[in-house]
């Protein structure tokens, strides 16, 4: 077939050949092209199959707004959906293919979808979900259930790559003074006035080249505005869209920096995501030239008459031979005689009877003409058109394409993303910018200016007004009145005619008819945001930046209204499309969060731990030999601490250093438990309760010196409690001599546990007199040093039951520690253990941790009732006997056996009597391991009126999850040594 | 993106700060009654227009503050140190 490229028209570059494929054919364009203008160069007009119907579409714009031509570029993990064909910037060997097609976009047999229009209709979605009359009519979903995945294959567009993204995005940030959204003549204006006058200037350009509408000039270079630009030290972001404007003047941006390019350099990220922080913002976004709805006005060949105008002027490709322009207005004038020099046979249809015009008389202007309907189906053969004032008076106009212009609409969406509404013009027929109290102004044809020299004058103005906003001047300026036209816009949204049976489309990118906003009007949803949600318009991927105003209109017409009385949809960011590539950034992958180690982590690993994560820390989970599994290596370790003497990696622990006068007191009033009187080398376990009475976290604290504590917390809850403790002595408790400092990172600390644990450290210490039974006895302290000179802090503390100590060195010393510790241990056959035996020992023990206490549970819910001090007043002490929390049926703290002592069971087991299997049961088990000391399995958990209640009766434990049945009893949570007489040793 | 005048660290985005509640609340005594720990814990009132709100700086300095927040534009009128030795520190040093 024969290309429409003219040779004297476009600003392409002819020396430089690209060849690309179409749904696997190869075809030829040139650089500057988009794969729109090189397919309409290439005569290809059927670009996709629309969203409900299936119907053949081409490209209806040459821009953003674009709601037809939207393409899958790539393949495999390259496959990028939804690609909006008017933006894609041609590359050597790009690969497109049509959507929503099979097995193809010329030959569509989903198509039949065109004949069954009445069941797709508005609401579709809603009434299919609510069955389908009069069979299960409000009966639920079954028939939803049955036709939904054939449903969701027939309606939708591309699909994404199912495979990881190989490319890489990336965040980055910039300030600057003002920021200028929009390069055509209005934002060039403001960015040279505000360069001038100093201030440090960002200009935006969506598009690869500044310029904006002046690319459609056939005599315009864009080269001297950019030179002027650069010279000025303006920074000029290209292929950048601004998608959205935030508080305090941020504004969002998305810098496509390789999509244009065939092989980009693997160093490059492929989009670069842009929060700018600017002191004032101006845009210049442009307007939006509308559609009119009328029947069949969505066969391949109708476009925007602007559209046509890029495509000729551009990128030098005549878009048609005989062109019928339909209008209510001014604009299209130029176009239609600049198509006609082209060579095109043009007609210009205006609804308008009474206006005038000067033409170079090249075409046919048919005053008071209207179009309603369009005759083909896969390509244009004919406009049926008749005189508005009467339709019965129709004609036929022969022709392959129609271009459409119902009017401009302002590309008001980023100031409608600062909550500020616009309103509607009569005379200009289309929504205008309010006035922003933010920084923020709008200049050119977003603020409804039709001509450039207006634009250019707002630009300036806009500037003006920057400078005044900043207090940087105090100067009068004017912007120019709307409007620019010398004959008055005709409102034109709809052209309606009586004996069509077929689609007039007002949203084409949803497929959403002139019927189906009058469907969604019979059936009651009327306002605004119900007609969007109702009938999808404007919810596709362009926001409905062509068909809004159509369907509002519509709307106002059926309730005898005006249009601003009908309202307008507000604008959401994105202003167009942000790949969750470039949100993410370079935050995936194994960046996806910081990763937190302890300062022996390599030492753990290796001695064969195998790591778990906990918050964000990587912590040894066990450390299995030769074949041991999990739960070989942990049953091990576990009993080896029982038997001899175990060590154990606890640094990720909160550490918070407290110091000062006051530091008793302080500590007096966070913790349930009494603390005025522990002594110097004394450590205390406390309980940490929330305002609200409920369990916050528990941990100890060691008294090092009069005025000095170091506490710990656990691993979960560190961050929290540390701000906690800021904000009690910040805010609340503002006279208390107090200082906190987190010293978690500066100290490495390890459990040793076990009998022989004593007998370890005294190989390890440099006298091991500090560390007997009469100088540290249970819960003791001590300041010593390791032998090589090492200072460190003990603590006889234990989390096992076990006789145990903790030891804490500076981090650097860590590795020292392991191993010294380490070639002690191993001459009492001990061993490394990790969280699943640290969580074992615990549960056996009975002692609660972040399972248990889940922000839910009391001190007395958890068996803790003897750590609440009655003697004094504490944080949550008032509140932690409240209403509900001083019930008797409680869940309480208890352990559970398996009443056959072979059977398993697991954390997340519902608790139930016998013959009342169900709901919630009367608890829960929440933690569970294989008791090594026991034999058997065991768990930790909460049931309804505690051991008292349920020790003599059989109770069932439900995993409906795991579909899992078995019988418990309740047993003390204290399973082994209940008295205590190991830690004591 | 909201931007808080840290009075210590300068403008930053809230994203380095958390979020604390009612700065105008004053805790009862800890010896004070359920009833009036349920006031002060509890009941907030639902403020449309400028509120003062407690934010700390907990990925900057770890100062409290006291931000002056309206709930509508989320325009701040005011950032003050939340500790009263604090705010006198920073007055003596503007
Ligand atoms: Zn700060």
């Amino acid at each position: 077939m024969k290309t429409r490229r003219l040779d004297n028209y476009g600003k392409i570059n002819r020396d430089k050949i690209l060849s690309f494929s179409w749904d696997k054919k190869n075809y030829k364009g040139f650089e500057g092209d988009t794969l729109a203008s090189a397919l309409l160069a290439n005569n290809i007009g059927i670009v996709g199959r629309s969203f409900k119907y299936h119907r053949p579409r081409g490209i209806f714009s040459s821009g953003v707004e674009e709601s037809g031509a939207l393409v899958t570029i790539g393949s495999k993990d390259r496959r990028d959906p939804n690609v909006r064909a008017t933006t894609q910037e041609l590359y050597n060997g790009l690969e497109a293919s049509g959507q929503n097609a099979f097995p193809n976009v010329n030959f569509d047999l989903a198509g039949i979808n065109n004949y069954l229009g009445r069941f797709f209709a508005a609401g579709f979605y809603y009434k299919t979900f609510m069955g389908i009359p009069p069979f299960e009519w409000g009966r639920g979903t079954t028939i939803w259930m049955f036709f939904e995945k054939f449903i969701r294959k027939a309606a939708g567009m591309g699909s994404a790559s199912e495979l990881p993204d190989p490319d890489s995005y990336e965040h980055a940030h910039d300030f600057c003074d003002l920021i200028v959204v929009g390069s055509g003549p209005a934002g060039v204006a403001a960015a040279i006035e505000a360069a001038e006058k100093k201030l440090d200037v960002i200009l935006v350009e969506q598009d690869s080249l500044v310029g904006g509408d002046q690319l459609a000039e056939n005599n315009f270079d864009n080269s001297q505005i950019k030179n002027q630009l650069e010279n000025l030290g303006i920074k000029i972001m290209t292929r950048t869209t601004a998608f959205g404007l935030y508080d305090n003047c941020v504004v969002g941006l998305l810098e496509r920096v390789t999509d244009h390019i065939s092989t980009p350099n693997v160093n490059i990220p492929r989009q670069r995501f842009w929060t700018i922080r600017a002191k004032h913002i101006i845009v210049g976004a442009g307007a939006i030239e509308r559609h009119i709805a009328f029947n069949n006005n969505d066969i391949p060949g109708v476009m925007t008459v602007n559209a046509s105008k890029h495509y000729l002027n551009r990128y030098g490709v005549l878009t048609g031979k005989r062109i019928a322009i339909a209008t209510n207005n001014d604009s299209v004038y130029e176009t239609a005689q600049q198509l006609s020099e082209a060579g095109a046979n043009v007609t210009v249809l205006d609804s308008r009877t009474n206006f005038e015009i000067e033409t170079n008389k090249s075409f046919e202007i048919r005053k008071g003409y209207v179009p309603y309907n369009i005759n083909g189906s896969k390509k244009i053969h004919s406009l049926d058109v008749s005189k508005s004032e009467n339709m019965n008076k129709s004609e036929t106009i022969n022709c392959d394409q129609v271009l459409l212009s119902g009017g401009w609409s302002p590309a008001v969406h980023l100031l409608s993303h600062r909550g500020v509404r616009p309103k509607w013009d009569y005379s200009n027929a289309c929504f205008l910018p309010s006035d922003s109290k933010e920084n923020i102004t709008m200049v050119g044809s977003s603020r409804g200016l039709w001509n450039k020299n207006d634009c250019i004058a707002s630009g300036i103005a806009g500037t003006t007004d920057a400078l005044n906003r900043l207090g940087i001047s105090k100067t009068n300026y004017f912007f120019p009145k709307p409007g620019g036209w010398k004959n008055p816009i005709q409102p034109l949204y709809e052209v309606k005619y009586k004996k069509s049976r077929s689609k007039s489309f007002v949203d084409y990118q949803h497929d959403v008819t002139t019927d189906d906003v009058r469907l969604a009007y019979r059936e009651g949803f009327i306002s605004v945001e119900h007609l969007k949600r109702y009938t999808t318009l404007g919810m596709a991927n362009d926001q409905g930046k062509m068909g809004n105003i159509i369907g509002l209109s519509l709307m106002a017409e059926l309730l005898n209204k005006e249009i601003p009385e009908v309202g307008t949809t507000v604008f959401r960011p994105p202003y167009t499309p942000v790949s969750i590539g470039a949100l993410s950034g370079r935050n995936v992958g194994k960046h996806f969060r910081p990763l937190r180690v302890t300062p022996m982590h390599q030492w753990n690993i290796d001695h064969g731990a195998k790591m778990i994560e906990v918050g964000l820390y990587q912590r040894p989970w066990y450390y299995p030999k030769e074949n041991e599994t999990l739960s070989d290596s942990y049953i091990r370790e576990a009993s080896t601490v029982r038997k001899t003497v175990g060590i154990c990696d606890v640094t990720s622990l909160g550490k918070i250093a407290i110091q000062g006068p006051d530091s008793t007191e302080f500590l007096n009033r966070i913790y349930s438990n009494g603390f005025s009187k522990l002594q110097v080398g004394k450590a205390r376990y406390g309980i940490m309760l929330r305002d609200d009475g409920i369990v916050m976290d528990d941990g100890t604290s060691w008294r090092l010196a009069e005025n000095e504590y170091f506490m710990t917390t656990s691993t979960g809850e560190a961050a929290k409690v540390m701000s906690w403790l800021e904000e009690l002595l910040q805010t609340r408790w503002t006279n208390l001599n107090v200082n906190v400092t987190s010293v978690s990172e500066q100290w490495a600390g390890v459990s040793v546990a076990g009998p022989k644990s004593r007998e370890v450290l005294n190989n390890c210490v440099d006298d091991y007199l500090v560390i007997t039974n009469n100088n540290l006895p249970f819960m003791g302290v001590t300041s010593t040093f390791l032998k090589g000179n090492i200072p460190c802090r003990i603590a006889r503390i234990s989390f096992s039951g076990e006789l145990a100590f903790e030891v804490y060195v500076k981090s650097d010393f860590a590795n020292t520690m392991m191993d010294l510790l380490w070639a002690n241990a191993k001459k009492y056959d001990g061993c490394l253990y990790g969280l699943e035996a640290l969580g074992a020992l615990r549960v056996e023990k009975g002692h609660v941790a972040a399972a248990e206490l889940d922000g839910r549970v009391t001190i007395d819910d958890a068996g803790l009732s003897k750590m609440a001090s009655t003697k004094k007043s504490y944080i949550g002490s008032a509140m932690r006997k409240r209403g509900v929390l001083k019930n008797n049926d409680r869940e309480i703290l208890v352990g559970f056996f398996p009443t056959n002592l072979k059977e398993t069971f697991n954390a997340g087991t519902i608790v139930c009597e016998k013959n009342n299997i169900k709901g919630q049961g009367i608890g829960r088990i929440t933690s569970v391991t294989y008791s090594p000391e026991l034999g058997h399995w065991i768990g930790l958990g909460f049931v309804k009126g505690g051991l008292d209640k349920w020790k003599d009766t059989n109770l069932v434990g439900a995993d409906p999850v795991r579909n899992k049945q078995m019988n418990l009893k309740v047993v003390s949570p204290h399973m082994i040594d209940p008295k205590g007489e190991r830690m004591y040793a | 993106m909201i931007r808080i005048n840290c009075p210590y660290c300068g403008e930053r985005d809230h994203s380095e700060f958390s979020y604390g509640g009612d700065a105008t609340i004053n805790y009862p005594s800890l010896d004070s009654s359920e009833k009036e720990w349920t006031e002060a814990i509890f009941f907030r009132k639902n403020i449309k227009g400028f509120q003062f709100e407690t934010w700390h700086h907990s990925n900057g300095c770890r100062m409290w503050l006291v931000v002056e927040r309206s709930t509508v534009t989320h325009e701040i009128k005011s950032v003050k140190p939340c500790h009263p030795n604090l705010q006198k520190v920073v007055e003596n040093n503007k």
